[in-house]
């Protein structure tokens, strides 16, 4: 069993890649967001690296080592290859104040944390604190994709959902690396799918911002 | 050393926290100063330079504006003492101090409150627009880094069970506290709050007097002289104030409990002076690397520290130190 | 004995003034009897405190209700707020000699003053519920009257229309209330209501109506909408003790239908009234810190307060429910002392923005400047109440913040997860409404009282006269006496919390006098003494080393122009440009703030133009949307008038063949 000093390191890289989910929040550049992406990539190949060690299972060290090859490099890489080729709006749109996001994000940490209490259990009360945090990152994701209006950066939001579900899943025991690769394929893979659709809708469209794209629809003047 | 009685040696110490907190703040600022102008590529003045200035302002007559009234005369005297007093109340090399149950944490706030109000009212006092501006952001400021130091210390007291700085410090001291997650926002709050407080970049650039950057040069735009180095030297005690609070509540390690025979008095000053030139380096280096943010993004920055603290607070549940 | 005499003495004063009215001298006469009067009741609060008189004297009189004498009672918490009360309306007597001669319609204010103080004693001394309720209507209806005394101007009266109509909704909660408080036997006295015990709906109903009724009459957001309307358009004497008296009064109703009568109070009412008092807190003073108008400004910092007095009350209320027995005392003493704080700091403003109208004839923040110096005993006494508001230490104001923040940092200790996770939110609130209130009354009294003068009035003010000077003076005086002294006064108010809490506490721990530490001597403790005694010794160190080094030379020279020559003091900050920086990050949302500026093309000569607009939410979302809803039932009730014959015989004939249905149901029951 590991101990407290273990668990207490855990939970502080974990915080970490909760603060970076915040700092997400807080931008209004996009590099700045890609930046701060790339960082809590790296956070999170910390926090899976230090679970391989405490848990003694080696297959996470992969998962730090995909998490931080894939996610802190090639994919902030990428994405700041599409801003500059497509000639996206450096600023980032907000559908809400930033002040008002981030009250809203210590409102969902808190619901987070009001979720995992009922959980008493000796070994699972250790734990617990890394389900909070990690279910806190998934949240601020999904925040992240609803006030945001750039297309980037609503595909950042959904990197961040991911980066808390893999948060989750290295803090429990018993993650089979397959799960990972299929994962991190997937997140390729939908990259690539988001690469061409931004091409295509910014050939179409001459523009990538949400807003301009409904009145195509109808749906607003 | 012959033993003095106990009563008499929380008076004595405090007698040397009252002259160190003020012989020791010049050196900082001229530290911080001198590593910046270092990281830049320049000489940079010395770091003992702080004092001759502050000595060349007091040999200098104080100009006063026609417009002027009493509260202008006063303030100076009023901030340094209000700073100076702060910065006795925080034990610095000894917990063993006398005036530690005068004041806790929540006066601590609001006595740099009371420093902070007579100067924004002595930048109103002339009348001029540079005042105004002065006054007006480091209200906005002040607004959002108090709560933002009142949610750090209500987390604090509901890890360590008391809000007394030195109480905190001996409970850290006693192995009590873990790598907390709370601990951890709590102090990146602390450090937000200080530089905003201080006016460090980002929030300030203590350098230039443009008007475009000033928040604490515009207030005291019209000072001079004597008055001018009272507020300096405020400024400067302020600076050692905060780092000291930080040294104290988050990474006391060194200092000297009641009790301690000499040995333990003089390990606690060189611990302090040690956690003073780490907290200067770190101010320096953080400066240099990052530019000043914009005026209206300081509600964003402050309202980020005071959503951490609050935050510090709700994790304390979860990790069941509560 | 002495409260009876000075109370029948009040509606004398009354009728002299309404007799004699149209005599110059029977003005100041006047006010000078209720001075006295003041005097009286306070020497027997401080005479009931000291426990001379011992237990709580009762008294019936035989008027009033055939079955229900009038009842009266003197006990601690009255005692407490006959103090509260009559200091303000002593130094507002005293001020009021004065100043009533600067008033414009001053026989349509002196007759009901004494009516106004006759009514708020009286509803500390009522032991039975018609004379509670007589008594507040007394209040209410005196203070209208002279809030209509200058009734010319139209924003006069609409502020008296809306203070009439939150007036009488007020007394409509309390109603029945207080019924529901008796019971089904209805026997209204005091003392049978704290026998009689409560189901959990009554109990909750009651609960929420004295919040409802009392609340409003306090200014708790979102009942608040009448006080800055109706404590600017009284005449300054008046809004004094509008806003410092009125609303303690208030506070004392709350106190008493819910620590003392109703008694069983639940946790989650004390969290929903820590939740609306952090909500009060922090928009009253986001509200003052937009205004112009001095007394507005004042009249919404009276709302903040009122909400910080609540939370101390919530919490009061929720530690009790947990058997949390010592610190629910500290909380209703920290509570009690920030009302008492409050009575005294908010009557100094308001006097001291009763002197600047007086001598420069306008309350607009815009008007004024500089007047620092061209009244220096206001401006002095002026700048104390401020910092006492701003809760700086080591004035009044702080120590009761203390006490506040110390059993709100208790807070957690309730084992309920609401309390758990409200707590530190309420906390943050606090302290943000605590860190703008200073922000504010920099603004208030820099701009104001430091600059330069902005209009020809402010640049030839001069200071009041002696009278007023000296009621200024006292309750500077006292702000700065009760910082001084925490340990004494928290002593004093912990004997009037033990009949409601059942228990009191020892203040000062093992650290002896000078050390104010409620909980333990180790968990926090304050000394103002202290700090006072050694900052002062270091302000004199650093005044004497600074001149033993340098000198002591002063050259006048002209302020700093940038090298852009002009002497305007239109080029200084203004209050809305102080409030800006705020405007712009918090009220834009909160206040839909928005401002443009037009700027006239090159070669044009018209001005640049700046117009800011923002909206009230809660008058706009609140009271609106009711006016409306009442507009549009009267208007389908309207119909009703036009109707035929045969339609008003149907309702007849229909209204006959239902009650006939209900006796014949009942019949078979």
């Amino acid at each position: 069993m590991a101990s407290t000093l273990s668990y207490d390191i855990a939970h502080l890289i974990g915080a970490t890649v909760l603060m970076a989910g915040f700092a997400l929040l807080y931008q209004r550049r996009l590099f700045a967001v890609l930046n701060t992406f790339s960082f809590q990539a790296l956070a999170l190949a910390a926090a899976a690296a230090w679970q391989a060690h405490i848990q003694d299972a080696p297959h996470l060290y992969f998962t730090a080592a995909i998490a931080l090859v894939f996610k802190a490099m090639i994919v902030p890489f990428a994405l700041h290859w599409l801003v500059e080729r497509l000639g996206i709006h450096r600023t980032v749109e907000t559908a809400l104040s930033i002040g008002w996001t981030m009250i809203i994000g210590v409102a969902l940490v808190a619901l987070s944390i009001l979720l995992v209490l009922p959980v008493t259990a000796k070994a699972a009360a250790l734990t617990r604190e890394s389900l909070a945090l990690a279910m806190s990152v998934v949240l601020l994701g999904m925040l992240m994709m609803i006030t945001r209006r750039n297309a980037v950066t609503q595909v950042v939001g959904f990197m961040a959902l991911e980066n808390g579900l893999i948060l989750a899943a290295v803090s429990a025991k018993g993650m089979p690396l397959v799960v990972e690769i299929s994962v991190a394929f997937s997140v390729l893979v939908a990259m690539t799918l988001f690469g061409i659709f931004f091409f295509r809708i910014r050939e179409r469209f001459d523009s990538l911002d949400l807003n301009y794209i409904e009145t195509f629809r109808g749906d607003r003047q | 050393m012959t033993q003095l009685p106990p009563m008499l040696t929380p008076i004595l110490w405090q007698m040397v926290q009252i002259m160190l907190a003020l012989a020791t703040a010049p050196l900082v600022t001229g530290y911080v100063r001198w590593l910046k102008a270092r990281l830049n590529g320049r000489r940079g003045p010395s770091p003992l330079q702080p004092y001759r200035d502050l000595y060349r302002l007091t040999q200098k007559e104080a100009v006063v504006a026609h417009s002027a009234s009493w509260v202008f005369h006063a303030a100076p005297y009023v901030v340094f003492a209000s700073a100076w007093l702060a910065a006795c109340l925080i034990p610095t090399f000894t917990t063993n101090i006398f005036l530690a149950p005068a004041a806790d944490m929540i006066a601590l706030v609001a006595l740099l409150a009371l420093g902070r109000f007579w100067l924004a009212l002595a930048g109103m006092d002339v009348g001029t627009a540079f005042g105004g501006i002065g006054a007006s952001r480091e209200m906005l400021i002040a607004s959002l880094a108090e709560p933002a130091m009142l949610m750090v210390t209500f987390s604090l007291s509901l890890v360590s069970g008391t809000t007394q700085p030195a109480q905190i410090a001996a409970y850290v001291l006693g192995g009590h506290i873990g790598l907390e997650v709370s601990v951890g926002l709590a102090l990146a709050a602390m450090v937000m709050v200080a530089i905003a407080e201080n006016g460090r970049i980002p929030i300030d650039n203590p350098a230039t007097h443009l008007e475009l950057t000033m928040v604490h040069e515009a207030m005291v735009l019209e000072y001079s002289g004597r008055h001018l180095a009272m507020i300096e030297a405020a400024s400067m005690v302020k600076l050692t104030l905060y780092m000291a609070l930080i040294a104290c509540l988050f990474a006391p390690w060194g200092m000297a409990q009641p009790g301690a025979g000499p040995e333990g008095v003089l390990i606690g000053m060189a611990a302090f002076l040690l956690k003073l030139g780490t907290l200067s380096t770190a101010l320096a280096l953080f400066e240099t690397a990052i530019a000043k943010m914009r005026v209206f993004r300081y509600a964003d920055f402050l309202g980020g520290a005071l959503l951490l603290g609050l935050l510090a607070t709700i994790f304390l549940y979860v990790s069941e130190a509560v | 004995m002495l409260i009876a005499v000075a109370l029948l003495a009040l509606p004398l004063l009354s009728v002299l003034a309404i007799a004699a009215g149209r005599r110059d001298a029977v003005h100041g006469l006047v006010y000078a009897g209720a001075f006295l009067c003041s005097v009286a009741l306070i020497a027997a609060g401080l005479e009931h405190l000291g426990g001379r008189l011992g237990g709580a004297p009762t008294l019936v009189l035989p008027f009033g209700l055939p079955w229900l004498h009038a009842h009266f009672r003197v006990d601690n918490l009255s005692a407490l707020f006959l103090l509260i009360i009559n200091v303000p309306a002593a130094a507002a007597s005293a001020f009021a000699v004065g100043y009533s001669a600067h008033l414009p319609e001053r026989r349509r204010v002196t007759p009901f003053y004494p009516l106004f103080l006759f009514g708020m004693n009286s509803v500390l001394v009522a032991d039975d519920a018609f004379v509670f309720l007589v008594a507040w209507e007394f209040m209410s209806l005196a203070s209208w009257l002279m809030v209509m005394a200058d009734h010319r101007k139209a924003e006069n009266r609409r502020a008296g229309l809306v203070y009439l109509t939150m007036a009488v909704f007020g007394t409509f909660c309390l109603l029945p209330a207080f019924g529901l408080l008796a019971g089904g036997d209805g026997d209204y006295t005091f003392a049978s209501m704290r026998l009689h015990s409560l189901g959990p709906v009554a109990g909750s109903l009651v609960v929420l109506l004295a919040l409802l009724g009392a609340g409003s009459k306090a200014g708790l957001v979102p009942l608040h909408a009448w006080l800055p309307l109706a404590h600017p358009a009284a005449p300054s004497h008046v809004s004094a003790l509008m806003s410092g008296v009125m609303t303690k009064v208030a506070l004392y109703g709350l106190i008493r239908i819910l620590m003392d009568l109703h008694g069983h109070v639940g946790w989650q009412w004390g969290a929903a009234m820590m939740v609306v008092g952090g909500v009060s807190a922090v928009m009253g003073i986001l509200y003052a810190l937009m205004q112009d108008d001095l007394k507005t400004l004042l009249a919404y910092s009276t709302v903040e307060n009122v909400g910080i007095v609540v939370i101390g009350l919530g919490l009061a209320i929720a530690f009790k429910d947990d058997g949390e027995k010592n610190l629910a005392a500290l909380a209703l003493v920290a509570g009690l002392y920030h009302a008492a704080n409050h009575a005294v700091i908010k009557s100094l403003l308001f006097l001291g923005a009763g002197s600047v109208l007086t001598a420069t004839g306008t309350r607009s923040l815009n008007g004024l400047g500089g007047l620092l110096k061209r009244m220096p005993w206001t401006g002095a006494t002026f700048l104390v109440g401020a910092a006492a508001i701003s809760a700086l230490p080591p004035l009044n104001g702080f120590v009761s913040e203390w006490l506040i923040l110390q059993s709100l940092f208790k807070g957690p200790v309730v084992p309920h997860w609401a309390m758990k996770f409200g707590v530190p939110v309420v906390g943050a609130l606090l302290a943000l409404a605590a860190a703008l209130a200073a922000t504010c009354f920099v603004r208030a009294f820099g701009i104001a009282f430091l600059g330069r003068p902005r209009t020809e009035a402010a640049a030839e003010a001069i200071d009041t006269t002696f009278g007023m000077r000296w009621s200024l003076a006292v309750l500077a005086a006292l702000c700065v006496v009760l910082g001084a002294i925490p340990v004494t006064v928290t002593d004093a108010l912990s004997a009037v919390v033990q009949p409601l809490i059942g228990t009191s506490f020892a203040v000062s721990s093992d650290l002896g006098w000078p050390f104010l530490s409620p909980v333990s001597n180790t968990r926090g403790s304050y000394s103002g003494t202290v700090l006072v005694m050694i900052g002062l010794a270091l302000f004199g160190i650093a005044i004497a080393l600074v001149h033993r080094i340098g000198n002591a030379r002063v050259r006048a020279a002209d302020a700093w122009d940038c090298g852009t020559p002009g002497d305007d003091p239109a080029t200084q900050y203004t209050g809305q440009s102080f409030a800006q920086p705020l405007r712009r990050s918090i009220a834009a949302t909160v206040f839909q703030a928005r401002e443009t500026v037009t700027m006239p093309q090159p070669g044009e000569d018209a001005p640049a133009r700046h117009k800011l607009t923002m909206t009230d939410p809660i008058w706009n979302g609140l009271y609106l949307r009711i006016a409306r809803l009442v507009d549009l039932v009267a208007e389908q009730v309207n119909r009703m008038q036009y109707l035929t014959v045969r339609h008003y015989l149907l309702m007849m004939f229909c209204t006959l063949v239902f009650l006939l249905l209900v006796v014949a149901v009942r019949q078979r029951q």
